[in-house]
């Protein structure tokens, strides 16, 4: 396999939690939460941070989590304690998050080149292992990833089946209706945020172990990114149930990096224009089911138009 | 002697106070309900028979009065805790169940309504069942379609859902706003006959608002009309047994002239 696929496969997989969030927000929540774009750095920031300063990667990975979820939470609150808007909550967050998140780097730019990672120490037991002959190291921390990924899947589609879950995805569909049976709103809207960013969070700190690096500006754009995995993921794979539409965000999140891995080989693209084409990519996907569908609708109008004028012509010359 | 279940006292609701569009939706409402009571709630358009239901279930808080349920003053507790022990249907099908979720789904929300919501899961094979049973005594055959997406039912099936739902926890009071208003009449006799089927076999103390004054004489024990924020009218049971539509209105006209005739006493 070429090492741009492989690469895209990789980041792909990566990315996909990020994308998951973004899908428990932006559709089970009916939430377009702009926090994501913050969040992302803050879960990269601080599985850095503690890494360099000697904590162990797994506790890192797991503090940025946490950071997320109440980076999420904090937003949760702005709406519904605050009475922000939701765009509105999301927005002044990210800009807070920019600020508290060059606190925590103390600069603009933590490399881990020389650091112990997740990645690192999955390596490195790879290699002691008996099974290193069978698979090259670069496939064994694919692999991982792609199993940690499907788990953090199917503990999200667990999840929307409790009855804490239950009540979260009534809040997005019919907020009257769940008030109406008892459910706290804000709360659950609280929640729904903090696990949602907790996601991008955890994307971020496996984001910027496998990179090597976090940068303050690793997140710009990222809520785009997120959207364009879900709007690409359901379109090609179906929304039927909760556990097939969270399959389709990953494929989104995977197909989205092969897109634009494929874009970047086009001579006169340089790696500046990655956000110009993901907006392009969320723009044609957004428009072209909706052309599509007035295409065919033109289509059947024609065919329709063309058998009763068939028909009338018949009548005539009967009648003639 | 029977404690009131439901007691409204001196209840006040003007929106928009101190505008010009200053509007007078509720004024001295006093209303006692004994368990069991099913009270049917008449009156034109813009009396404020939505207003006191919102009231009641807490959506709107009153200016002024107090709201007690079962003895317990509810006047400050926001709508979300007194949904635990009020049933509600809205108007609108549409209002009152999750389009995007699945029967089954909707009832197991409805039914962790009085219960502290958990990491458990929402639908069990046991809940299954006796959801199964419930959606029985709809007679709809909705028993067989506990994975459908409820936007897929008509407006008479999610009505019917929307009353199981409202229904099937046993609150301690329902309440119905022109929950048949929506509907062709085939599927309003329909919806009207389970309300019916359901508040007697559990005697749910309840209220329903309806424009339809066939309905309101012929179901419930005992019929109130509100005209202008006020219950102008309180008809209990005995006199409600030999009340006819032309009697009611007459009734309505007559109260209503004796209060213009007032009206332009003091105007002079
Ligand atoms: N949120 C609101 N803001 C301002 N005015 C309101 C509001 N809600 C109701 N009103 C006004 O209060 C009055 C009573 O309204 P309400 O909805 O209670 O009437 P109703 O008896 O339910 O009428 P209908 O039979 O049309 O449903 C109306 O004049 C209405 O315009
Ligand atoms: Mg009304």
């Amino acid at each position: 396999m070429s090492t741009a696929l492989f690469g895209s496969l990789q980041f792909g997989i990566l990315y996909a939690l990020m994308a998951l969030g973004v899908y428990l927000s932006f559709r089970i929540l009916d939430f377009p939460d702009l926090t994501v774009d913050g969040s992302f750095v803050t879960g990269g920031a601080v599985a850095a941070t503690m890494i360099v300063s000697g904590v162990h990667p797994i506790y890192a990975t797991c503090s940025a989590i946490l950071a997320g979820f109440i980076a999420g939470c904090v937003t949760g609150i702005l709406h519904t304690k605050g009475k922000i808007n939701p765009l509105l909550s999301g927005i002044l967050m990210m800009i807070a998050l920019y600020s508290i998140n060059l606190r925590i780097m103390g600069r603009a730019n933590v490399p881990l080149l020389n650091e112990e990672t997740m990645f690192t120490k999955l390596g490195s037991f790879w290699e002691n292992s008996a099974a290193a002959s069978i698979l090259s190291v670069d496939w064994a921390i694919l692999l991982t990833m792609a199993l940690i990924t499907l788990a953090v899947k199917f503990l999200v589609d667990a999840f929307l089946k409790t009855e804490i879950g239950l009540a979260i995805r009534a809040t997005g569909d019919n907020k009257r209706m769940i008030r109406s049976l008892s459910a706290n709103t804000d709360w659950l809207i609280i929640l729904g945020l903090g696990l949602s960013n907790a996601l991008v969070a955890l994307s971020g700190a496996f984001v910027a172990q496998y990179s090597g690096f976090t940068d303050i500006s690793m997140g710009i754009g990222m809520i785009v990114i997120g959207l364009a995995s879900v709007i690409i993921g359901e379109a090609l794979f179906g929304t039927k149930t909760i556990v097939r539409t969270t399959f389709a965000v990953i494929g989104g999140a995977i197909i989205y990096r092969i897109v634009v891995a494929f874009a970047l080989r086009v001579d006169f693209l340089e790696t500046g224009d990655m956000k110009l084409i993901t907006a392009v990519i969320v723009i044609f996907a957004l428009v072209a089911p909706k052309v599509i569908e007035s295409f065919k609708e033109k289509r059947r109008r024609k065919q329709r138009h063309a058998r009763h004028m068939a028909a009338n012509q018949k009548d005539g010359e009967r009648l003639a | 002697m029977v404690s009131d279940l439901l007691k409204l006292q001196h209840i006040h609701k003007v929106f928009n106070e101190g505008t010009i569009d200053e509007k007078i939706a509720l004024q001295e409402i006093n209303l006692q309900l004994k368990p069991g009571d099913f009270v049917t709630v008449i009156g034109s358009n813009g009396a404020g028979k939505s207003t006191l239901m919102n009231i009641i279930s807490g959506v709107l808080m009153p200016d002024y009065g107090q709201v007690a349920i079962d003895g317990k003053n509810v006047t400050h507790l926001p709508e979300f805790q007194r949904s635990k022990f009020i049933g509600r249907v809205f108007q609108d099908p549409m209002a009152g169940t999750a389009p995007t979720m699945t029967i089954e789904e909707n009832l197991a929300i409805a039914y962790s309504r009085n219960k502290r919501r958990t990491l458990g899961r929402g639908v069990t094979k046991k809940r299954k069942e006796m959801f199964r049973q419930y959606l029985e005594t709809l007679h709809l055959g909705l028993e067989n379609r506990l994975n459908a997406k409820v936007g897929l039912l008509s407006g008479g099936e999610r009505q019917a859902l929307s009353l199981l739902m409202a229904t099937f926890t046993e609150p301690k009071i329902l309440l119905l706003d022109e929950h048949t208003a929506a509907l062709d009449p085939a599927r309003a006799e329909l919806i009207t006959n389970l309300t019916k089927e359901i508040v007697e076999r559990t005697q749910l103390t309840t209220l329903m608002v309806t424009h339809n004054m066939q309905q309101a004489l012929e179901l419930g024990n005992r019929l109130i009309m509100m005209d202008k924020g006020q219950i102008i009218l309180d008809i209990d049971e005995k006199e409600k047994k030999n009340l006819t539509i032309e009697s009611l209105l007459e009734q309505f006209q007559k109260i209503r002239g004796e209060q213009m005739a007032s009206d332009r006493a003091i105007l002079g």
